[in-house]
């Protein structure tokens, strides 16, 4: 049992938390600036990067292709600011016409190229391959003691796990800066704070951990985790602090949950094949905001939490 | 081979693919114009994407029926069920919690999508590895689509279309102005919910050509092009639907010309293209024609202010004032006025100190709010005040 869990699901567990949580954190800042379809937009023009990125270099290999997803995304973030400001259209609008072209270009780029059997495929990106991230040196607990089997890791952990760690650096530096420019860009611009480069930077930190979970999940759990974990933390508390600790929890839950009811869901209901593990983690952070919406003490509008028998 | 294909003549297949694109493309481009104008473009992604358990326990429903699992008013049925709980749980999100529209939306799309994609995979957990081919309605796919699954499509558009016709100024008066609507009396959630069950509609209908992640783009381009070309209702919702006709059209007419050329997204950059042009060349809104606007109001201003320096016996120096003045004749190369220039200096000397006249005597109040620099004052105020206005300028203003 150890030694199948640590080979088997360990690695998965640790990438989809990792995911999960590097997604949710700049959620929550993007959720409260009106930007949560970012998100959306981004998982969606990081196919157009990633083929372009394969058919530039005719490899497939990680770092090109993330190259490419990372260029599509911020292309992507300057067409709709271009379109938005050129053609004075709503933001929504705006990015609804660049991410479905982008997308399209990718299909049809993807449709194009022989690449389609490699091992990019649309599937692919939009599910992940979540399961297929297997430790096969992982013998067993002592495995994780061992640099010889650590080696074998697959590449995806340390890369995800990194900008993970990457993210929570940075939101605990920028913290106040990020808080301040949030709730109140005026007061920020009074105070010297560069509010344009925060929102950029914002957008742009996104965009990385973004690319990154793709690399790793598929597009699925990306959108899902910017915006159900912050969307469920943002209903239990009026505190800035307590909602990102929120969300983290409700990522990593979800992340847990999904994996464990995808894997071993089918089994206790006596079939032989698991699900989606991207799909079940996206589907449990939607239960999480579910309860949340009907539960959850700062549900309503106005802000106090709800007293019983209020409202 | 590409002319065979726009003249319908590659064959009984794909002139019925063309058709039932174009009537689609029709019916999306004028139903998401009501979606534009009323800023909630992208509540259509969300409904898109929760279709996919839909059209999943559709077929597993099907199967489990003893049925084919594919047939194709099943599966529409079933997304529809599901796109209408995606979007009853939008619009309840966004009425009776604290979330933004926009956070509402991201959540239903990618729940619903995950949670439809958790099922295919159970889809294929019960066939047993057996393809059911449901993967298709992510993209679309129009090879091999029946005759009974065209004829479908364009009866669903045409009707989609027919109830737009019906329902145009309800939607337009409640996309402009929802609180006058609501003062006429009208019944804003039903004509909300009817703008975005047109929406549903055309979502559905248009699930197995450009498929559910694509079709939104039907749904958003084409009326954010036709915008650029008028700002009257009516024209946009026409032009709409004549751009999403044309992508729809086009798109099918070129896929079908090769293999690798997959219809949904060609229907796409189709709409981009001609979203793209509207951009650039449009009159009035067009990047082109602002541009060309712009010019010339820097060029009146620059030969105002030259001639304002002239009439004052100042040298000008600012190299695109001076090319502007030399252009026009009205200094020699080496900055002299000549006669024309003169007379011309003269009159705007006289023009300006007409203006400054005018604005200091409150009598004109509303005439100096049309103060801008630039404007003659003979086209704002008749020939008999200015007249009485020059009386006023004493000796000095008659040059």
């Amino acid at each position: 049992m150890g030694q199948d869990f640590v080979m088997l699901s360990l690695p998965p567990l640790v990438i989809g938390i990792c995911a999960a949580v590097a997604c949710a954190l700049p959620g929550n800042f993007l959720l409260l600036r009106r930007q949560a379809l970012i998100g959306d937009a981004i998982s969606h023009v990081v196919l157009p990067g990633i083929v372009v990125g394969f058919l530039v270099t005719g490899v497939v290999a990680t770092w090109p292709m993330m190259l490419g997803a990372a260029a599509a995304a911020l292309l992507a973030v300057v067409l709709i600011e271009t379109i938005r400001r050129l053609g004075r259209i709503e933001p929504g609008a705006a990015m609804g016409v660049v991410f479905t072209a982008m997308f399209a270009g990718g299909v049809l780029l993807l449709e194009q190229s022989a690449a389609s059997g490699v091992h990019l495929d649309v599937q692919h990106a939009l599910y992940g391959n979540l399961e297929s991230l297997i430790w096969l040196d992982g013998w067993g607990w002592g495995a994780l003691m061992d640099a010889e089997a650590l080696r074998g890791l697959p590449p995806e952990l340390p890369r995800i796990g990194g900008v993970m760690l990457g993210v929570i650096a940075l939101t605990a530096v920028m913290w106040r800066a990020l808080v301040i420019s949030t709730f109140d860009e005026g007061f920020a611009r009074t105070l010297g704070l560069p509010t344009g480069a925060i929102g950029l930077g914002l957008v742009a930190v996104a965009a990385v951990a973004a690319v990154a979970a793709f690399d790793a999940v598929g597009s699925i759990i990306v959108i899902a985790m910017f915006i159900c974990p912050p969307a469920a933390a943002r209903l239990m508390t009026n505190r800035m602090g307590w909602q990102v600790a929120w969300s983290v929890v409700f990522a990593c839950l979800s992340a847990v949950l999904g994996y464990v009811l995808a894997g071993y869901g089918p089994l206790w209901l006596g079939y032989q094949n698991a699900l989606s593990a991207a799909g079940m983690i996206a589907t449990v952070s939607g239960a999480i905001l579910g309860l949340a919406a009907l539960f959850g003490p700062c549900r309503h509008r106005g802000g106090a939490p709800v007293e019983n028998g209020a409202i | 081979m590409l002319w065979e294909a726009l003249s319908l003549q590659l064959g009984y297949n794909a002139t019925l693919v063309t058709l039932g694109a174009m009537m689609l493309g029709v019916a999306a481009g004028s139903t998401g114009t009501f979606l534009y104008l009323s800023k909630r473009a992208l509540v259509s992604d969300a409904i898109s994407h929760a279709t996919l358990p839909g059209v999943v326990l559709a077929f597993m429903a099907m199967v489990a029926l003893g049925g084919d699992g594919r047939f194709l008013p099943g599966l529409m049925l079933g997304s529809a069920v599901s796109a209408g709980a995606g979007l009853l749980a939008v619009t309840w999100m966004a009425a009776r919690t604290r979330l933004a529209e926009d956070a509402a939306i991201g959540a239903v799309l990618s729940v619903f999508f995950g949670f439809g994609v958790v099922l295919l995979t159970v889809v294929q957990v019960m066939s047993a590895g057996r393809q059911a081919g449901l993967e298709t309605f992510l993209l679309g796919a129009t090879a091999g689509m029946l005759w009974g699954e065209a004829v479908v499509i364009a009866l669903g558009g045409a009707l989609v279309l027919g109830l737009v016709v019906l329902l145009r100024r309800p939607m337009a008066l409640v996309a402009f102005d929802p609180g006058y609507a609501a003062g006429q009396g009208m019944r804003l959630r039903t004509v909300e919910l009817a703008m975005m069950g047109l929406a549903l509609a055309i979502t559905v209908v248009g699930l197995k050509i450009v498929g559910l992640v694509l079709i939104v783009a039907l749904l958003i381009i084409p009326p954010v092009a036709a915008r650029f070309w008028s700002e009257r209702v009516g024209v946009v919702v026409a032009i709409a639907g004549f751009f999403g006709g044309i992508a729809g059209y086009a798109g099918a007419a070129i896929s079908a010309t090769a293999p690798a050329l997959p219809t949904g997204p060609i229907i796409v950059l189709m709409a981009f293209a001609l979203f793209l042009l509207s951009l650039l060349l449009a009159p009035g809104r067009g990047v082109l024609a602002a541009t060309l606007r712009h010019l010339r109001f820097q060029r009146r201003v620059h030969l105002r202010q030259g001639l304002l320096a002239l009439a004052g016996g100042q040298p000008v120096y600012e190299p695109l004032t001076l090319r502007l003045m030399r252009r026009a004749g009205l200094v020699r190369a080496d900055g002299v006025a000549t006669e024309t220039g003169r007379a011309m200096a003269a009159r705007a000397r006289l023009d300006e100190r007409r203006w400054q006249m005018l604005r200091s005597d409150p009598a004109f109040e509303a005439a100096a709010a049309r103060y801008d620099g630039l404007t003659p004052l003979e086209e704002v105020l008749t020939a008999d005040q200015i007249a009485a206005l020059d009386r006023g300028l004493g000796p000095e203003g008659i040059v």
